[in-house]
């Protein structure tokens, strides 16, 4: 049928190779070349893959709701404004889950303990599971354009209850009992390296993430044209899939 | 007839309606509190201590009316959306807004009936005691967090509604939403039940957290209900 | 490397979960698009 396999193109293949270069420099700087902190000792090696997965979620839901945001405002009502909304909040999901988990093998060196309830924490908890919420409700079938419609308002809607829950927490936490965490971050005091192996990840991250939404929004798009074409040829499709 | 007036008349319209089928029906009477009491009785089997029990009474009776809260929301759009009614009123160009805020009402009413008789069982099974500021306090508390509870319930409700798998999607979208509700809520009612030596004044920043929650929620809820039920 | 663990296991579930992703991604593409026409791949 088509002459084109997959959902690459030259650009993509370029930003790839660069991702993955990028990706293998973090390595060296973060693991073997920055230097260890002087209070965090070799923990502060978790930074490096921690701070920019939380950047690149954060990104991405702000990228889901500007794109929900358009979609909704009218002028421009492509559905690809949609797709675009619902690879990045997928995206911002694995990316939250990431920086959950290093983030609390992180915490149980530091402090000792993989949970505290701080208001940071928790409502990155809450931002996970709103976002998981999104993705089921993007899933709940009808048209294209009624989980476009849904899934706008819904994303549009999570950006006005995170900092509320962001808030209520923090309000639950300081009139309840006195907030014992400190920020992980401010003790550590960074040197050059370090702070280039940061921005390093935070920069490869980010391109990383630029990659994963335009291959993630081309095969949503595929997905919704054989929706669109009958559910024959996808289920030719996933039978295929399945048997490779 | 001015839109302003129409709107209030469709909305205690559709309010009316949703109590009168509940009180045919008789569902919240006859199911959802014997539900609700029953989980109060399980906490106390699971926290098996007086003294534990009246400290963590505030946050059991929220609990069991945000589990209780569920059950009736997926009752209220049930009932529209097994026959239909819901895409009727949207085809007859019935004002989203004015649906949004009546089904909000009827649900805040059901609810707020719930929560007293939680309440009146923490009384009872939990030993607790009130002051008379307490008890305006615990009434003031109930009044805001139930109206927070009634849009947002509304609000995530509609977008359930009519889909398949509703019956799990609606907690998995909802509880995270109401996290604020139950934290203001629960430490505003510590303070009015006193529970753990918290004073009564303790507690009106949080009712304070709940105003604004219940404002926000109806503001957001009259505006994004009709773009979330249409087509 | 004091934590050895730790720190090599945070790196390790980070790259393992995103490679799968980006992999699953790369081959759910290149599955749906054998079947796509090229009026269905704008980007080719």
């Amino acid at each position: 049928m088509s002459t084109h396999s997959g959902t690459g193109t030259k650009a993509t293949r370029g930003l790839g190779i660069i991702v993955l270069l990028m990706l293998i420099a973090l390595a060296f700087f973060g693991l073997v070349f920055s230097a260890e902190d002087v209070v965090q000792g070799s923990t502060v090696r978790i930074m490096y893959v921690h701070v920019p997965a939380i950047w690149v979620a954060y990104l991405a839901f702000g990228l889901t709701a500007v794109c929900s945001a358009v979609y909704l405002s009218g002028k421009n009502r492509s559905l690809a404004w949609d797709r675009v909304a619902g690879a990045s909040g997928e995206i911002g999901v694995l990316f939250v889950a990431v920086s959950l988990v290093t983030g609390s093998l992180w915490g149980r060196l530091t402090w000792g303990t993989y949970w505290v309830w701080d208001a940071r924490l928790t409502s990155t908890a809450f931002l996970f599971i709103t976002y998981i919420g999104y993705l089921a409700v993007r899933r709940l079938g009808g048209t294209h354009r009624q989980r476009a419609r849904r899934s706008s308002v819904l994303a549009l809607l999570a950006i006005v209850e995170i900092p509320l829950v962001h808030f209520s927490v923090n309000m639950w936490r300081s009139l309840h009992q006195s907030a014992s965490v400190a920020d992980p971050n401010a003790k550590v005091q960074l040197d050059g390296l370090m702070l280039f192996s940061l921005f390093l990840g935070l920069f490869a991250f980010t391109l990383l993430f630029v990659w994963l939404v335009l291959h993630r929004q081309r095969t949503l798009q595929l997905e919704d044209a054989f929706a669109d074409r009958g559910l024959d040829a996808a289920i030719a499709a996933r039978r295929e899939e399945a048997v490779k | 007839m001015t839109n302003t007036s129409l709107r209030r008349r469709i909305t205690f319209a559709v309010a009316r309606k949703d109590l009168r089928i509940e009180w045919n029906s008789r569902v919240l009477v006859n199911q959802v509190a014997p539900f609700a009491a029953i989980v109060m009785v399980l906490f106390a089997f699971a926290l098996d201590n007086d003294g534990i029990l009246q400290r963590v009474a505030p946050g059991l009776v929220w609990l069991a009316t945000l589990f209780s809260m569920l059950v009736v929301i997926q009752r209220s759009f049930s009932v529209e959306s097994a026959d239909g009614a819901l895409d009727a009123l949207r085809v007859a160009g019935v004002d989203p807004t004015a649906i949004f805020l009546g089904k909000s009402i009827a649900l805040m009413v059901q609810l707020f009936a719930l929560e007293a008789l939680l309440v009146g069982t923490a009384f009872v099974l939990y030993n607790i005691t009130m002051s008379p500021a307490g008890l305006v306090e615990a009434f003031v508390t109930m009044l805001t967090a139930t109206a927070g509870l009634a849009c947002v319930g509304t609000l995530y409700g509609g977008l359930a509604a009519g889909v398949r798998g509703r019956e799990t999607l609606l907690p998995l979208l909802l509880l995270p939403v109401v996290a604020p509700v139950l934290i203001g809520a629960t430490r505003a009612m510590e303070a009015a039940f006193g529970s753990g030596g918290a004073q009564v004044s303790e507690g009106w920043p949080w009712i304070g957290l709940l105003t604004v929650f219940a404002v926000l929620f109806i503001a957001l809820g009259s505006v994004a209900f009709g773009p979330l039920v249409d087509e | 490397m004091e934590h050895a663990t730790f720190v090599i296991g945070s790196w390790v579930l980070t790259a393992g979960s995103l490679i799968a992703y980006a992999v699953w991604i790369i081959r759910r593409g290149r599955a749906l698009s054998k079947h796509a026409t090229n009026e269905e791949m704008p980007w080719t």
